[in-house]
């Protein structure tokens, strides 16, 4: 029986009125690698805002790592590492003084630190470019550079909010194998977001499917594919969540992003 | 400590990276005391209001580091923009300490700033009339950036575009330092102007770096540093708590 590090109970985030996440409950054991899977605007990001201190809950409890991220931030936050579904690296320095930087507030001493960012930046292949500014990275090069910087810390638990977003075949199953590999060796519990479901079949031990802010269905690959009677994860994913395109009607900084995205995916 | 040192660093870097935007910044200062210290020169004296340029060169060095001063602060809205705030807001240290090292990283890009407007002053024939108080000059400037890096940070909490921007450039900044008495004298103002510079901060700054600079001053540098003080104080603990609040 493992232990559960991700437990989260009733969880509610009201934007005003509108429901984003709308009383939803899951659990994750400590060294699983777990999709949560949903269309656009289904919650998934929301979701992980809250558990990762940037978003106060509407209602409902979470406890991560046996920490509460409300009241307890500060071990909650040493809890994890993420990299976000949108960009968050600092142009104007290099690779090495963001994962330097990253170093630093996670209070790792300094020799250690340097031996992990060498490490890291050559598991990611850019050790080469250490020195260069991340402004003359490109795309795939940068969400490299994310996934390393997270790890920098040596968390126990590694949230990916879509992580593959843009990048090519190659650097993806590339990241996966890196992350696959974590997974076993360090025992690092991985959370992850995707909208490439033969990702998640293939990575993934159990999953989740949130719609419309609820969880519609848990479980592993097979209990959804037994669920649905279908023989793809695809498949079930879009006999649950119906075939219908999702209009977000976005607000303001939501289109901000979007555009963003858009012009991230061209670069 | 490290990691107020650390995000006092960024600033730095990030400042010393963007060698245009330090020289460009360096055309308005010198606008101003080209056209207005050459130009009003002479009639200023002959009012008998002295040299024109003892009285102007520290308040352009006050209007250099309030426009960097409050652009440093305002940078937060940036970092929000391009994700980078994000990074710095999930890690395990306190929104004190990040507030902090940000708010001294702009202060003392915007003092270092002065620095460089005061070697501009000295290029148009400005000479202080005492070496020995350049280095309370400096603790002047510093007290000025902080200030206004304050302010900046503390409006940068609550605006989540770029939109407000403009409008703070035009409703803050600029009213700031044209009602401050950095141009003009206060003596002799109508008293609407001499009002609202007297409720004016930066007006204090220019007093003081007047007094120390120049020799001229209005209010005297003792109440000019208490009030600055006094104000920099509630900035900060306005500020942080402002901070605190984000959610992203
Ligand atoms: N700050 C906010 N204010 C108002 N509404 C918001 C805010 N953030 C998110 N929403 C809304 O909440 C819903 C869920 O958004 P969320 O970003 O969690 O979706 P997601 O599952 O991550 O989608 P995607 O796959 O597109 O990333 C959307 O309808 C979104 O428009
Ligand atoms: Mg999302």
């Amino acid at each position: 029986m493992s232990s559960i590090i991700i437990d989260v109970n009733q969880l509610t985030k009201k934007f005003k009125e509108f429901s984003a996440v709308d009383h939803v409950s899951f659990q994750v054991n400590s060294g699983e690698i777990f999709a949560f899977l949903g269309p656009n605007g289904a919650g998934k990001t929301t979701t992980i805002k809250m558990l990762t201190t940037l978003l106060l809950p509407t209602s409902g409890t979470i406890s991560l790592n046996w920490f509460n991220p409300v009241t307890q931030q500060d071990q909650a936050r040493a809890s994890f590492g993420i990299v976000f579904q949108d960009p968050s690296l600092d142009d104007e320095l290099t690779a090495y003084e963001n994962m330097e930087f990253h170093g630093v507030l996670y209070h790792v001493p300094q020799s250690l630190r340097k031996q992990r960012i060498e490490e890291l930046l050559n598991i990611v292949d850019l050790w080469e470019r250490k020195d260069q500014l991340i402004k003359t990275f490109s795309g795939g090069m940068k969400r490299r550079l994310e996934i390393a910087r997270g790890l920098v810390h040596h968390p126990k638990i590694f949230f990916l909010d879509e992580p593959t977003i843009g990048l090519d075949p190659q650097t993806r199953n590339q990241m996966w194998d890196y992350v696959a590999k974590l997974n076993q060796k360090e025992n690092i519990t991985v959370f992850f977001t995707t909208h490439y479901m033969e990702e998640a079949e293939r990575i993934a031990q159990r999953l989740a499917i949130i719609d419309h802010g609820k969880i519609i269905a848990h479980g592993s690959v097979e209990d959804l594919k037994n669920l649905t009677q279908t023989s793809t994860l695809e498949a079930a994913f879009l006999k649950l969540t119906g075939k219908a395109i999702r209009e977000e009607e976005a607000n303001p900084s939501e289109q901000m992003r979007l555009h963003r995205q858009m012009w991230r995916g061209r670069k | 400590m490290s990691t107020i040192y650390i995000l006092w660093l960024r600033q730095i870097k990030r400042y010393l990276r963007s060698r245009s935007r330090i020289i460009g910044s360096l055309g308005q200062p010198l606008l101003f005391l080209v056209a207005l210290g050459f130009g009003l020169g002479p009639i200023f004296q002959k009012a008998g209001g002295g040299n024109y340029i003892d009285f102007l060169a520290p308040g352009v060095i006050a209007q250099g580091i309030l426009f960097t001063a409050i652009f440093a602060g305002i940078e937060l809205i940036w970092d929000r923009q391009f994700g980078f705030l994000k990074e710095t807001l999930v890690a395990p240290v306190s929104r004190f300490e990040i507030m902090l090292g940000r708010t001294l990283g702009g202060a003392t890009i915007a003092t270092f700033q002065g620095i460089i407007i005061f070697g501009l002053t000295l290029l148009v024939g400005f000479r202080p009339y005492n070496l020995w108080l350049l280095p309370m000059g400096l603790v002047i400037m510093f007290i000025i950036a902080l200030f206004f890096t304050g302010v900046g940070t503390a409006i940068a909490s609550f605006l989540d575009d770029m939109q407000g921007f403009q409008l703070i450039m035009n409703f803050l900044v600029l009213p700031l330092f044209f009602l401050s008495g950095a141009l003009f004298p206060l003596k002799g103002a109508p008293d609407f102007l001499s009002l609202s510079a007297k409720l004016n901060p930066l007006t204090y700054g220019v007093d003081a770096l007047r007094d120390v600079l120049s020799n001229i001053t209005q209010f005297g540098i003792i109440l000019d540093i208490s009030v600055l003080g006094v104000l920099t104080l509630l900035i900060l603990v306005l500020g942080s708590y402002l901070f605190s609040k984000i959610q992203i």
